[in-house]
């Protein structure tokens, strides 16, 4: 077991990132890449793709037959819907959500972005800039990404020109000026050719940055969750049936937010009882801290009436607490959204109904600009709205923690997930 | 702040238990398919973590092909005794028996197929509504699409185009009278974190994962162990070779590896350096290029 440990096999890193790029950008070739590199293509998947690519007629083998699992993607040549794809260095473990990136996805966007810690956006160096490396840009910084690397492919088809990347860099962080993303950083590639992707290119001796590889096995994620507002959303309470555990009452779930420890004071919302932390039960055992996104047992000193959808807070630091929320909502579903309409609402583990109240802008994701003529929200269409919930809910705003601050609505005569929102 | 950081197997462990805790509280019966494999191994490990101190709140369902090794029935049974589980058993001999099933024939003949049918029978006459499965979106590309609250229709049918999305960790699983959910605790975790995490923890597995003597046959490149559901064809013969299953499926449609790995250490070692993937060996894969794709539309695990 020990080498094991030594060599950090078992004590890696998760970093989730999210892909987006246009038709052709490469993006399908720079995953080829990062998996092939890091030795993640087995043999009989790459057997497996080279006879599809060869019965389609095709002269290379097609690294996208990879991410592309379904017989309709296969047959039409496009992704539909977000893939996950892993792989993994000595350094860290990767999950990938591969996310179409045709005009009409934005909801897989999101919906792959929803969980990321990094997203990579492709921009062709020979097109630059363009609406669709805007809307990828506006995605990230609405869901939060905390890290954006943006990738100028194709360098290879502009003589590795350092002009050309200046200038992409330089129009996109103009337009980043006025999106909300922390950290965003730039690089040179050439994915077919493998430059800047794993191993440093010999034709950009200009470019002194990190390869894309390096990031993504350096860059800090230990600050990416929230851990200093404390939120424990109740999941499920725990009572065993047994005369040994007659006492025992478990309030389980995932931490949302901040650092819990026994003797903490805490406050049970919605009830507003406060009481201390008797103990915490990790999956290991008992433990003297436990944080965000550890999933655990929390047992209090005194016996409250405490049940699922509950929230366990610090008593001098306490989510907002209301029935009426605004939110930023991506709108996922053919059927519009209807104002006045009621749909179920789910919100960490509180699940209640609420009222469209009012529809305030749409977004319009190319130019930032809001639209308050058109008030129509369909299939991808990002607006602000307000909605009113059948009983109080206790959140954050989204930008502050992503888990407290995220819902979705659902219809209530399909049961389908029609629209997501992050609360501001 | 660095203290503050799970590592991957933590956090993948944190997530599969978060998810199982949330098909008990969203779901009134929901039921843990047990194959007696690794992955079912490891997610019925932390099934029990996530609810400890107090019992599993379900039942554990083990579709029986009739043509499973001996070494899984009894690993099975051992464990189920260990936890004090309650143990469902569906069985493909008696679907067959009573009609609603066919055998199928011929020297691939496998009953894989079939086990959808008892599967979906088995899930309705015990009113369960939610099925939890060790699928990993690692292990096929068709899986790679599925999200972890899997929506199935009044067919059991799977509709891959037209899934439910998934945003964050809110889980949908609303659904009407007749429906039925699959869920995936493991959906993120590939091959390597499963052993690692077997490591980890320190979870018992059947011998079969570890390498020993047995007879076998080279059927087009796939190794299947020596039992009275394989008859030999033309030109094919019983060979003695030192082996482990890197899966374990019905006799008739799991291969065989050749290895000399004895602990769960040389194991990730195998793993590490292996140059195809775990359902390489699969025969029941192989049928066409999105038979996982055809199988789960109707049904599959």
């Amino acid at each position: 077991m020990s080498n094991f440990s030594n060599n950090g096999y078992l004590n890696m890193e998760l970093l989730r990132f999210t892909t987006a790029g246009s038709v052709d950008d490469g993006k399908s070739t720079l995953i080829g890449r990062l998996l092939y590199d890091s030795k993640s293509i087995f043999e009989d998947q790459y057997e497996a793709i080279r006879l599809s690519s060869e019965r389609r007629g095709e002269h290379i083998v097609n690294l996208a037959l990879l991410t592309d699992g379904l017989r309709a993607e296969r047959e039409q040549g496009i992704t539909i819907d977000v893939a996950y794809r892993y792989f993994a260095t000595p350094k860290r473990k990767f999950i990938i959500a591969d996310t179409p990136g045709h005009v009409q996805y934005t909801r897989n966007m999101v919906t792959g972005a929803s969980t990321a810690n990094l997203a990579i956006i492709l921009v062709d160096a020979r097109k630059g800039v363009i609406e669709q490396t805007k809307r990828h840009a506006f995605i990230a910084s609405l869901l939060g990404i905390p890290h954006v690397v943006v990738c100028v492919n194709k360098m290879d088809l502009v003589d590795y020109d350092q002009a050309t990347f200046e200038r992409i860099k330089k129009d996109f962080q103009g337009f980043a000026s006025k999106l909300n993303v922390q950290d965003i950083q730039f690089i040179p590639i050439s994915a077919l050719h493998g430059d800047n992707v794993v191993k440093k290119s010999a034709k950009m001796d200009w470019y002194m940055g990190a390869t894309l590889m390096y990031l993504l096995e350096t860059i800090h994620i230990g600050s990416d969750l929230n851990l200093v507002d404390c939120r424990f959303p109740v999941q499920y309470v725990i009572r065993p049936h047994a005369d040994e555990y007659h006492d025992y009452r478990g309030y389980a779930g995932r931490i949302a937010g901040g650092v819990f420890k026994p003797g903490d004071r805490v406050m049970v919302l919605p009830s507003g009882f406060t009481t201390r932390i008797k103990a915490i039960d990790g999956p290991e055992g008992p433990v003297k801290e436990a944080f965000a996104p550890m999933s655990v047992t929390i047992r209090l000193e005194d016996e409250l009436d405490v049940s699922r959808g509950d929230m366990i807070v610090r008593e001098n630091n306490v989510p907002k607490v209301s029935q009426d929320l605004n939110i930023m909502v991506c709108w996922m579903h053919p059927r519009r959204l209807q104002l006045k309409g009621k749909y179920a609402i789910h919100h960490t583990t509180q699940q209640a109904r609420c009222v469209v109240k009012n529809i305030l802008y749409k977004i319009d994701i190319n130019t930032l600009h809001r639209k308050q003529e058109d008030l129509e929200v369909g299939l991808n269409d990002i607006a602000r709205i307000s909605v009113r919930t059948t009983r109080p809910f206790f959140f954050d705003k989204y930008q502050l923690n992503r888990s407290s601050g995220s819902v979705i609505l659902i219809d209530e005569n399909t049961n389908e997930t029609v629209g997501s929102g992050m609360i501001i | 702040m660095q203290r503050y950081i799970l590592n991957h197997l933590r956090e993948l462990e944190a997530e599969s238990i978060f998810v199982i805790r949330e098909v008990v509280a969203q779901f009134e019966k929901p039921v843990l398919l047990f194959s007696g494999g690794k992955d079912s191994i490891v997610m019925l490990h932390l099934a029990v973590k996530a609810f400890k101190p107090a019992k599993l709140p379900f039942p554990l369902l083990h579709i029986d092909t009739g043509h499973n090794f001996q070494e899984t029935l009894d690993f099975r049974d051992n464990l189920v005794k260990e936890l004090d589980a309650r143990l469902v058993v569906g069985s493909v001999q008696e679907s067959i028996n009573k009609g609603r099933a066919a055998e199928e024939t011929g020297s691939n003949a496998s009953r894989n197929v079939l086990q959808t049918i008892t599967l979906l029978d088995t899930l309705e006459e015990y009113g369960f509504d939610a099925a939890m499965g060790g699928g990993r979106r690692d292990e096929e590309k068709a899986r790679a699409k599925e999200r972890f609250f899997s929506h199935r229709d009044e067919f059991g049918q799977w509709d891959p185009k037209n899934q439910r999305p998934e945003l964050w960790n809110l889980f949908n699983g609303r659904k009407i009278q007749g429906e039925h959910f699959r869920v995936f605790p493991l959906s993120n975790w590939t091959e390597m974190d499963v052993w690692q995490y077997v490591l980890l923890e320190n979870i018992e597995m059947p011998s079969l994962y570890f390498a020993h003597d047995r007879e076998c046959v080279n059927r087009k490149g796939v190794l299947l162990a020596k039992s009275e559901y394989i008859r030999l064809m033309d030109g094919e013969k019983w060979e003695k070779m030192h082996i482990r299953f890197r899966t374990i499926g019905d006799m008739s449609c799991t291969g065989a590896t050749v290895s000399n790995a004895c602990t769960i250490e040389d194991i990730i070692q195998e793993v590490a350096a292996a140059r195809v993937t775990e359902r390489g060996s699969r025969a029941d894969d192989k049928r066409s290029e999105t038979s996982m794709e055809d199988r789960k539309k109707e049904g599959y695990f």
